[in-house]
Order: C-alpha cells, then structure tokens, then sequence
C-alpha cells in the first residue's frame, strides 16, 4: 500500500507542531523518521494513526483520501503502530494478547483460542519470529514482548507499519534482530516508518530517511550521510558528536560498594550483591539494557531504598543506612532518570526548583523564612552558568524544554558540595544542543576531582564518558572493563554473557 | 479493537488527575464564574418555587408584562434581602443598625475562615482532609473543659481555653497523619471515621458530670456557660456582638500566608503537595510532613473550634460545630487554598450565614443559599461545565504558548 501525507498542519495554540509536512511511503520501503525531541515526529504519527485530527492536509493511501477519527479506523485501513510503550496485558498468554480485542469466536461466542494460537504460529514462522504463542508476555524477555505488538499489529493485516523508537529498550543484539526483521517484513512488502534519534540504526536499516526540525522537513538525507551530517540536520547547526576529554588524574577511591543487595517494591531482588569502587577524577558507567537493576543502585545509594544487605561509604563515610537527607548532606548530587517525576517540581518555578533540596539551611533559608533575595541572586547566577534558556527566574518548571529542564536539574546539584555525581540517564530525551552541554558539565566535575557514576543504557553515551565501564545484567556486574572494550564485547555483555 | 481501548484508556486516566489538580489549584476566573453560575441558578430556583410568580404565569396570556415583572421583583427580593442582611441596611435608623449586618458577616465568616485555613494547608500538601468537623469538636471538649472547669484570671483564662482547644484539635489532627504515615491509610477515610468518633466522644463528654456535663445537668448532652474570665469579648460594644474570634481570625491568614509563601516549611509542604517523589529525592521525609500538615491543619481548626465555643450563650451542645467542618472545605476549595482567597471565600459564606434570616423575613427561602453553595462546588469540582458554559479555553494552552515563547526566545539567542 501506498501512503501519501499531503501538507499536513497541526497546531496546539499558537505552536505549530506540524508545518506542512508532506512525505511519500512506497510499499515494501523502510522510512526513516530523524529529529529531535520534540521536532513533531510524534504529532505526526499520531495524526496518521487518528489519534490527533491534522487542521491542513491531507492522508492518502493509494491516492485515495481518507480521514481516522481514531486509531480503529486506521487499524482497520491497514496502518498499525508500536508504541515505544508496550501495550500488552502481562499475565496473557501471546496468543491471548494478540486477539484481544478481536477474538476468533466458536459458534456459542466463545473464545477460540486454538484459531488464535494458529494465528500467531503462522505469522512468526513467516518472518521467523520464534515466538511460543502460549508463552507468557511477562517471562518474554523484552524484544520478544516488542515482536508480539508487531505480531499484534501484523494479525490485523497492517500494510504500513509505525515503530515509535523501538530501540529504546533493547540490547545491541535485540537491535540488530529488530532490523533483521524489519528488512524481513519489508521483502513481504510491508511499509515501515522508523522514527529513531539515533543515528547509527537509522544508517544501518533506512531506505530513505526524512529529517524533521521544528515541525518541518528540512531534508532528505541518504543513508549513506555520516553520522555527523546527521546530527548537524538535526539540530540545524554544525555538532560536534565526540566529547573531548583528558585522561583522568586519578584521586582516592571515594565512593565504595560492597556486596550490596536491594530489593523492588515487590521484594524481587534487583540488586544482587554487587560490588565495585569509584575513584575522585573518574567517570565510571554502568551500562546495561533497561531494568537490570540499575535504576535501584541508584536509589539506594541515594538512600531513597532500603539496603537488604552490603555496605555503601563515601570517603570512608558509611551511609549505608542514612536518609536521603544525609547522603545529599554527605555530598552526593543525584540527576535521576526521570527528571519530571523525581527531579524537578513541574508546578515551581526555576528558582524554587533551584532550591528543592536547600531549605534546609544557608544559603536558601534564614532561619525557617526562605531568603529570597539570595534565592533569586543563585537562581540568575546558575541560569547564567548553566545556559539555561528561559525568560526568567520565575518560569514554571513544566514550561521549559526536556533539555533545560534537565539543566536546572545539573545546575542544582552540581552547584552544592559535591563530593560524588550520581547520573542516571543524564541525557535522555534531552535535546542534541544540551546533550554536548550536559556531557561537558560532567567531564568538567571529573576533571575537578569529582567521583562520578554515570548510570545509561545508550551505549554512544557511556563510550563518550566513561573511564572505566561496569555493564550490569539481572542486577549483577558482569564485569568492569576499561573504556575501550569494543562495542560488540560490550553488546555480548548486556546480554548477560561474561567477558 | 483493542487498541483502541488501550489508548483511550490512558488519556482518561491522565484527564481524572488533570482535573483533580485543576480544582485544587482553583483558577480564580474560574472560580469568580462559578459562583456567578451558582447564583444565576439559585435564582432561577426562587423564580420557579415562588407562589406569586407561578400565579402571574398562569395569567400570561392576559398579562405577560407582569409576568416578567414578578420574576424580577423576587430575585431582587431574594438577592436584596440577602444584601441587606450582611452587608448593610440602607432603611436603618441609625448609623449602628445600618452597618450592623457587616458586622454579622464578619462574626459568622471568622470561623469558617480559621477552619478553611486549615483544610486549604492540607489541599496544598495535597491531602484531601475532610475531617474538620471532628478536629472542631474535639477542640471543643478541650476549649469547653478550660472555659468551664478551671478557674484563673481574665485574658489568661480565655488565651489557656483557646490554646486548649488548638492543642486537642491538633492531636485529633496527628492522629490521621500518623495513620497515614505509618499503615499507608488514607486520609480521607481515617478522617470521614475519625469525624463520627468525634461526635460520640464530645456528646460523652457533654453527658459525664466530672467533666462537661452542666451542673445540675441531666440527660441532655449540654455544658454550662463558659467562665466570664474565658469568653472571647465583645469587640466593639455591646450594639454588635462581634468578639476577639475575628481578631484570631485575622493573624490566622497572616500567620498562613507566612507559612505558605515564606517560610521553608511551607515550601517543604508545596513541595511534597505538587511532587512526593521529587520532595523524596530533595531529601525531604514526605510522611513526616504528612502528619505535620495535619496537624498544623487541624491547629487551624482548633481555632476555629475556641470562636464557637468561647463566644457562646447558656451554654453548648453538639450543635455549636454548625456545619463549619465541612463548610471549611467548600471555603478552601473557593479560595483555592490561597489566604487571600479564604478569606473572600469565607465572606461570602459568612454573609450567606448573616443574610439567610432577612431571607427568611422576606420571605424567600433561605435553602437556596444552601442550594448556590452546593451549586458553586459543583461547578469547582467540574472545571469542564464552566469552561463550556463560558466558553473559556482548556487549560493547557497556556503553557504551551509559554513552551513556544521560550523557544523564540531560544531562536533569539
């Protein structure tokens, strides 16, 4: 099938989200979708899929226009779309999950679950999906949870497939098994439009790529462009992808780990004794694909989760069981990886965002009353410091761009005693501009004899920072090697295989 | 199919929490249109209950021009009554009488403006307390105990009763904070319960002999008359009977503003109401805050609870609470938990409270202020209707014309 978009707007007030933007899909061709945060990329495929109404333009499917008033109409027309969030019911069984909604019936209207397993089993011999259709969503490792919504998709005959940043939550293999298929379902004539901010998969999968800034297409690029011609679309000026660092001058071992275990809400171990030491001067990353324990090392290192067992000291400070409170006062700084809900208060505004955690004492308070006056003097200083782009001290928080939200966030806790730098995913969802920036801030607080632990499952990233690399897999360390271990051994890594 | 489901499901849930903040956050054009809206109805219900204009409906035919008249002769009655009734009255004799209905407004707006002060500080730590009413009583019993049962010099006998009266509502108030801080209950349960035990806990203690129990008192549940010593006095004379509750009242909302927009505490508070697990990671222990906010809250409460029971005559029963507790929330939700805004809210409840008897006399029904007040939370509680009814914008633009101002500016630079 083929898809026409015709100068499509779309506006929310006066922001155009959407400024005429046409493209051309043939069948069978892989597009690729290349812009930042926020470049529409999004909107876009939201209106293809009728979850938004475009004001301008057109959607035509083999030159005939149509018009989704919700994304049923586009399913049914042949548009399927995976969303970088699964939406897939865990205790189901695949089969379950993918006729859900649409279930083969028996003649008393029950559930044919046999037509449904038979269904399944058809489309993943076809492409060579290996999957089990009576496995259960929740025990499928994460790219094989993505194959059932592509499945899903699939069993209702989409011709033209959307893939919203799918790569997000996948190990290098995964990713490459991603492309496999994806260049599969292509051959079978299905069209696909890869929306992606990283460039390396775009080069590699991409028939044609289309680059979208600010609601526009400002160009068509050729997969054969570099990755930093890229880039330098992307963001509209000349980027420079390589953070330059000197080599560390290592101090003393400052913040040590040992043998920690630490448990989820659920009291599944996510933490299963690790251990490892981080020196002033050094950049160490934890590296691993999402949800391999990460996010509650850092937790609990930060004293928001409790220990189960092992130790954690900061220069020879045991905080093992301290509050946040005492570990911030310790000179921790904690970027987490989710700033909108554990970063930053969306309703304040910068200045009372700059302070979150200083009402405690000098220099915010006096006494119990807030001095504003230091407040807003610290608030214009760090905004200045730190390039965050605003119109003023007083702007809400949820106001801002991911990248200058993210700033704010750096600017605070870079800005106090800062002994140890935890960072976790420091540039997710930050713009290109700010993601050079955010990366400098951290090589300057190592260059300054800071102890720095980088927490990322982008692989681009923990290459560009690291000094020595710990790749964590089910809440284990698989093993710390040094900063020039090749991207394949690192992939193998992720994937739970020992160096 | 299913997908459709699944994404329709998200936004539903995203619109229930967006709305939920949108009424704690009480826009005040929104909130201004909704107790317009609330009037506009109530008076619509005057019109159709009222005899007289049912009569010269009836006559249309013949005399439609009276029909319309009759229609604005009892909403100007109504409205008029409710005027003249708390604000001021202009067909007085005296220069007393004429601003005397002020004065009325001021008396009945003291407590529900203490009381709302203290359900507004827990919106904005964003627990939704409701549980004034029994942080009022249990306030009572100790303000009453002070005022009745002990004896010591005027002033400090009044300044001890009140103080009483605080420290047991706070209690009353930790109370729901701990159990919420501690077994993850919530607080809107804990307090609706904690509401009944109160009722039956002050009743007792009005019917126990060693403690509240009038002298010579037998099985109705009433206390004797506060001490002389301990009665908040009259403000200005024996013309008004305004007492020291309104001065109360007045370093209340100073003290609230202060706490709110100026001290670290109220930062700590604001923090944890927008944001729990951002204050966690600030390193702010948001449990602990929890049972602070309501006990603070439930301080105000206390206040609240003192100006009834220490400005009373012959005596109190249960029925001295007067709906305050509950109409604190309403006072809150109004003005959406700013001082400033209480204090309007609280007004206009006060003079609904001064003016119902002129209504009264006039002969218009005053349950319609009952039905404007029920009317007004409605449409606080439902942002969607006034926005239709009105035809404002949904709320949202805003930031992202803000969103798109920054970017220019960014393209600026």
């Amino acid at each position: 099938m083929k898809l026409e978009l015709r100068n499509i707007t779309k506006r929310f007030g006066t922001l155009v989200a959407n400024d005429k933007i046409s493209l051309t899909l043939a069948p069978g061709e892989i597009l690729s979708l290349l812009g930042e945060n926020g470049a529409g990329k999004s909107t876009l495929m939201n209106v293809l899929y009728g979850l938004l109404q475009p004001d301008e333009g057109q959607i035509l499917l083999d030159d005939k226009a149509v018009k989704f008033s919700g994304p049923g109409e586009a399913m049914a027309s042949g548009i399927g779309m995976v969303h970088q969030h699964f939406m897939l019911i865990p205790v189901f069984t695949v089969a379950e999950n993918v006729v859900l909604g649409n279930e083969p019936t028996g003649k008393v209207g029950n559930l044919d679950l046999e037509a449904a397993r038979k269904l399944v089993k058809e489309i993943s011999d076809r492409f060579g999906f290996d999957i089990d259709p009576d496995a259960r969503v929740q025990d499928l490792p994460v790219g094989a949870q993505q194959r059932v919504e592509i499945i899903k998709s699939l069993a209702r005959d989409a011709k033209i497939l959307v893939l919203d940043e799918p790569t997000a939550v996948l190990t290098p293999q995964e990713t490459d098994e991603l492309m496999d298929i994806m260049r599969g379902l292509s051959k079978n004539g299905t069209s696909i439009i890869f929306i992606t901010h990283k460039l390396r998969e775009v080069q590699k999968v991409a028939d044609r790529i289309i680059v979208i800034r600010q609601g526009k297409v400002v160009s068509e690029a050729s997969p054969k462009a570099t990755a930093g011609e890229l880039a330098s679309l992307m963001v509209g000026r000349e980027v420079d992808l390589d953070t330059k660092k000197k080599a560390a001058k290592l101090g003393a071992e400052t913040l040590v780990v040992k043998n920690l275990t630490v448990l989820d809400d659920r009291n599944q171990q996510m933490v299963d004794g690790i251990s490892f030491s981080v020196n002033d001067g050094e950049i160490l990353a934890i590296a691993g694909v999402q949800g391999n324990g990460q996010t509650e090392l850092a937790e609990a290192i930060l004293g928001l989760r409790k220990i189960h067992s092992g130790s954690i000291t900061v220069a020879g400070k045991d905080l093992t069981k301290s509050n946040v409170r005492q570990v911030l006062e310790a000179g921790v700084g904690y970027i987490p990886e989710d700033r909108k809900k554990d970063g930053l208060v969306g309703e304040f505004t910068i200045a009372e965002n700059l302070m979150l955690d200083g009402s405690f004492g000098k220099p915010f308070a006096k006494g119990v009353q807030i001095d504003f006056a230091k407040r807003d003097e610290i608030a214009s200083k760090l905004i200045q410091e730190f390039d965050i782009r605003t119109p003023s001290a007083g702007t809400f928080a949820k106001q801002l761009s991911g990248g200058n939200q993210q700033k704010v966030v750096v600017a605070r806790e870079m800005s106090r005693d800062l002994r140890v730098l935890i960072a976790s995913q420091p540039t997710r969802g930050v713009d290109v501009g700010s993601i050079e920036f955010i990366h400098e801030q951290i090589v300057a607080a190592r260059d300054a004899g800071k102890t720095v632990v980088i927490i990322s499952t982008e692989l681009d990233e923990v290459l560009a920072l690291a000094d020595r690399i710990a790749v964590m897999y089910r809440g284990r360390i698989v093993g710390i090697v040094d900063a020039k271990t090749t991207r394949e051994k690192l992939g193998k890594m992720m994937a739970g295989i020992a160096a | 199919m299913s997908k459709k489901k699944e994404v329709a499901a998200k936004p539903a849930q995203d619109k229930a929490t967006s709305v939920l903040h949108e009424i704690m956050a009480g826009d005040p054009v929104r909130i201004a249109l909704s107790v317009l809206l609330g009037f506009i109805i109530g008076a619509i219900f005057m019109v159709v209950f009222d005899k007289s204009v049912v009569k010269a409906w009836a006559n249309f035919g013949s005399d439609p021009s009276m029909a319309l008249s009759t229609v604005w002769w009892t909403i100007q009655d109504g409205y008029g009554a409710l005027f003249t009734g708390s604000i001021i009255n202009f067909g007085a004799d005296s220069f007393v009488t004429a601003i005397r209905p002020f004065t009325e407004t001021l008396r009945f707006a003291a407590p529900l403006i203490m009381a709302g002060l203290g359900v507004a500080l827990t919106f904005r730590v964003g627990l939704f307390n409701i549980g004034a009413t029994g942080q009022i009583l249990v306030g009572l019993a100790g303000s009453t105990f002070v005022a009745t049962r002990l004896e010591m010099p005027i002033i400090i006998h009044m300044l001890v009763a009140v103080f009483a009266a605080v420290v047991c509502a706070m209690v009353w108030g930790m109370i729901v904070g701990v159990l919420k801080a501690r077994t993850g209950a919530h607080e809107v349960i804990v307090t609706i319960m904690l509401n009944y035990v109160a009722l039956s806990l002050f009743t007792y203690l009005l019917r126990e002999p060693n403690l509240l129990l009038e002298e010579g008192g037998g099985g109705t549940p009433k206390s004797d008359n506060p001490d002389d010593t301990a009665r908040l006095g009259l403000l200005f004379g024996p013309d008004f009977q305004l007492h020291y509750g309104l001065i109360f009242a007045v370093l209340s909302v100073i003290f609230y503003w202060w706490l709110m927009e100026k001290s670290t505490f109220g930062f700590r508070f604001r923090m944890v109401g927008h944001n729990p697990s951002a204050a966690k990671a600030a390193g702010i222990k948001v449990e602990n805050t929890f049972v602070w906010a309501l006990a603070i809250s439930a301080g105000f409460s206390g206040l609240a609870a003192a100006n009834q029971g220490l400005s009373v005559d012959g005596g109190l029963t249960t029925s001295i609470e007067a709906g305050i507790g509950f109409d604190a929330i309403t006072v809150a939700l109004l003005g959406g938990s700013r001082a400033g805004g209480v204090v309007l809210a609280g007004l206009l409840f006060g003079a609904f409270k001064a003016g119902s008897a002129t209504m009264q006399v006039a002969g218009v029904s005053p349950e319609v202020l009952g039905v404007v007040k029920a009317l007004i939370v409605l449409f606080i509680a439902a942002p969607p209707i006034i926005r239709a009814f009105y035809r404002l914008p949904a709320p949202g633009i805003k930031v992202i014309e803000a969103t798109q101002k920054a970017k220019e500016e960014k393209v600026i630079k």
